[in-house]
């Protein structure tokens, strides 16, 4: 065990800090791009016109974040669970992903499924209550989020089990060299299921890369109740390699994410990347963080905001201008009044449309349900 | 033809073996499957013919069994995994019932998740705790799965096929204490003798119907010639399948008779007996002649192995049972 690691486990510190020395960087909280070795090459070709997308994706996000946030206390959506603050790890892990790999997520990635190309509204219908997923995994290649905590890391496991028995790694040709990629939080690591995952991927060599988002609180909880280590380092007890990086930095999540799946998809096992953000808003909009920690934390982390940042660094470099950015603006503004239309004309499907996807081959219980179901709907208007 | 006389279980390793040659997407997922096959030796040979990477030895973590055959059903392939025992399912319980029982509902019909869980169930082998449950009302309880016990070998040969075919997660319980059960059947025959579904009334009678599934099937049986010599005329219905529940035989069958008598290893308390009872004096209160009746395990922790014989329903409480049913 190292020193430093004794060292922590001497004294938990209290703050959330800011990621320690072992956190990869490529843009500092004040927008200035920092060199590292291993990283640099995984964005040395991203043009301006990568880095003005990236920054396109980060404020329509935020928007969709702010958007499901209103539509709950209208009313109309009954939770919310928002991504303030989480747009970078998100959209620069989503941005990192080919076509053909597989994303896991929980229930938080909105960024990830955007910039997979789902439609935006398919974020909503869970939290409206018109479905409890309701989209075709396949589509995208973006599973049906997964409330259970952790639950999900298993899932990934196994279906990267799976695309190695398909023969689908370490063939070196990119188009069919598949890796798959497993989201979940800094609580979902003290879960037995996350910590199988990391057994069954190990032993299997599975392809998957697991992306734990840590923004520090599960709930009320912070990250000191989860674990005394560094989280990322607990994948060397599991025997593959963890990575922390900034993920208040697109840059450096791109790169990061990248290099990980890069590993997976050449065979080279699994990889934990964790993912150093901060989750500015509640947990869900049925929670009350000024109950469980102090303002000042929130504020000092404004400073890291990941989209300030690129938009200082593209602003200096001289990538962007203000034009760009008031377009972008007026561009959310547009998403944003679509995003709530879809949402308050979204259907609630029929009452004996329950019964329907129950089973996938016929089921006499659901059918008789459904027919009395029906019956008994009928009786109502039989009587008027 | 094909006649042959096996034991259960190996009978339901002719039908595994008969699934993964069939189809290259099914695939084995277990503890000590592998070389060992199994500790009830259930896929014996199946890994040194198929290989490792169907076969498959698992780490000592049954959630995780069952959550990684979730993800490889969703990348196409037809996964059975295997439950060392009873007791040991509950660590899986939450992937069972929150995931594999839901995914299908929860893509709105895009995910299918095709797979077989495989659990050896019931006592009477002498083991300490855990290692001689009936969690099947656990199961049967929740919508999304389907739920089967099998009772001698040409049923659990056919069903495990069945099951595997099915495109729905079955929950596919074995009678442990009946492995070694030997019956002739044909293995070549084109088609099973019946649905993954049905009912059977493995022996006709008249004056009650005695209803049961998995080990207990054997004993109901004797039970029923036993009656016999006495004079009283028993319908012996294997139910087969807990859910969906086959009710249409039972109440066929209780029409006629007019009494019916449930067992079960598991707890009477909320068990497969109170749901089919329920739904018995719904659709046959007019020709019922006696309330239903429960011949069940006590509610109370599988005992001891050297009290299960006084848990257990054997002969003589069957008979019992039969008995209160006939003094109406």
């Amino acid at each position: 065990m190292s020193d430093k690691v004794v060292a922590e486990l001497q004294e938990p510190t209290p703050s959330v800090g800011d990621g320690g020395p072992d956190m990869i960087q490529l843009l500092t909280p004040e927008g200035q791009r920092v060199s590292h070795p291993d990283y640099d090459r995984y964005v040395e070709n991203l043009s301006a016109d990568d880095l003005r997308s990236f920054y396109r994706d980060l404020v329509l996000i935020r928007r969709l974040d702010a958007e499901g946030y209103a539509l709950q206390r209208q009313g109309e959506l009954g939770l919310w669970p928002s991504l303030l603050g989480q747009e970078a790890a998100q959209v620069g892990s989503g941005r990192a992903l080919r076509p053909h790999d597989f994303v896991f997520p929980t229930y938080r990635e909105h960024g990830v499924g955007f910039v997979r190309g789902m439609d935006p509204q398919s974020s909503l219908q869970l939290f409206r209550g018109v479905s409890q997923g309701g989209w075709d995994p396949q589509e995208n290649n973006f599973h049906l989020y997964t409330i259970v905590i952790g639950a999900q890391a298993l899932h990934a496991t196994g279906y990267a089990m799976g695309v190695k028995m398909d023969g689908n790694v370490g063939t070196g040709d990119p188009d069919r060299d598949t890796a798959v990629i497993c989201y979940f939080g800094d609580g979902a690591s003290s879960q037995g299921d996350v910590n199988e995952a990391f057994v069954y991927a190990a032993s299997f060599d599975a392809p998957v890369v697991f992306f734990c988002q840590n923004n520090q609180w599960a709930i009320s909880e912070p990250v000191t109740k989860q674990t005394r280590i560094p989280l990322f380092q607990r994948a060397a007890g599991f025997g593959f390699r963890g990575i922390r990086v900034d993920g208040n930095d697109i840059l450096a999540t791109y790169a990061v994410t990248q290099h990980a799946l890069d590993e997976a998809r050449s065979g080279n096992g699994p990889l934990l990347v964790e993912a150093y953000t901060y989750r500015m808003g509640a947990h869900t909009t049925a929670d009350d963080p000024t109950k469980y920690r102090v303002s000042a934390e929130v504020e000092e982390w404004k400073f890291r905001d990941p989209i300030l940042r690129l938009k200082t660094y593209l602003a200096h470099e001289g990538m962007a201008d203000e034009s760009f950015f008031t377009a972008v603006d007026a561009e959310a503004d547009v998403f944003a009044a679509e995003l709530r239309e879809g949402c308050v004309t979204m259907k609630t499907m029929p009452g004996e449309t329950m019964w329907d996807h129950v089973y996938a081959e016929d089921h006499p219980v659901m059918e008789a349900e459904r027919a009395a179901f029906k019956a008994y709907q009928a009786s109502f208007e039989e009587a008027i | 033809m094909a006649v042959e006389k096996v034991t259960l279980g190996k009978s339901i390793t002719s039908g595994l073996r008969k699934a993964m040659e069939r189809d290259p997407k099914v695939v084995l997922i277990g503890e000590d499957i592998g070389k060992l096959g199994g500790v009830f030796r259930i896929t014996e040979g199946l890994q040194k013919d198929f290989g490792e990477d169907r076969v498959i030895d698992s780490p000592l973590a049954e959630s995780g069994i069952v959550g990684t055959a979730v993800g490889m059903a969703l990348r196409g392939y037809r996964p059975v995994c295997e439950i060392q025992f009873d007791g040991f399912v509950y660590p899986a319980f939450d992937q069972i019932v929150s995931q594999v029982a839901k995914l299908h509902a929860r893509g709105l019909g895009a995910v299918k998740m095709p797979m077989v869980i495989r659990i050896p169930f019931g006592g009477g082998i002498g083991s300490p705790e855990h290692h001689s449950e009936s969690p099947e009302a656990y199961f049967a309880h929740t919508a999304g799965l389907r739920t089967v016990a099998c009772s001698n070998p040409e049923d659990a040969h056919w069903m495990i096929q069945q099951a595997i075919e099915c495109d729905d997660p079955v929950i596919f319980f074995e009678p442990k204490r009946r492995y070694h059960d030997r019956a002739e059947y044909d293995t070549d025959a084109g088609s099973a003798p019946r649905g993954l579904f049905d009912a059977h009334v493995v022996r006709a009678g008249t004056d009650v119907t005695l209803l049961g599934y998995g080990p207990v099937v054997k004993t109901m049986l004797e039970a029923a010639a036993a009656a016999e010599s006495e004079g009283t005329s028993i319908e012996v219905i294997d139910l087969r399948s807990l859910s969906p529940l086959p009710i249409a035989t039972v109440v066929e069958s209780v029409r006629k008779t007019g009494r019916l008598v449930c067992v079960q290893e598991a707890s009477s308390f909320l068990g497969m007996a109170s749901e089919i009872s329920a739904q018995v004096t719904e659709q046959c209160f007019y020709d019922l002649e006696a309330p239903v009746i429960r011949v069940a395990g006590a509610n109370i922790p599988y005992p001891p192995s050297r009290m299960e014989d006084d848990f257990l329903p054997d002969l003589d409480r069957i008979l019992d049972g039969v008995d209160r049913a006939l003094a109406y």
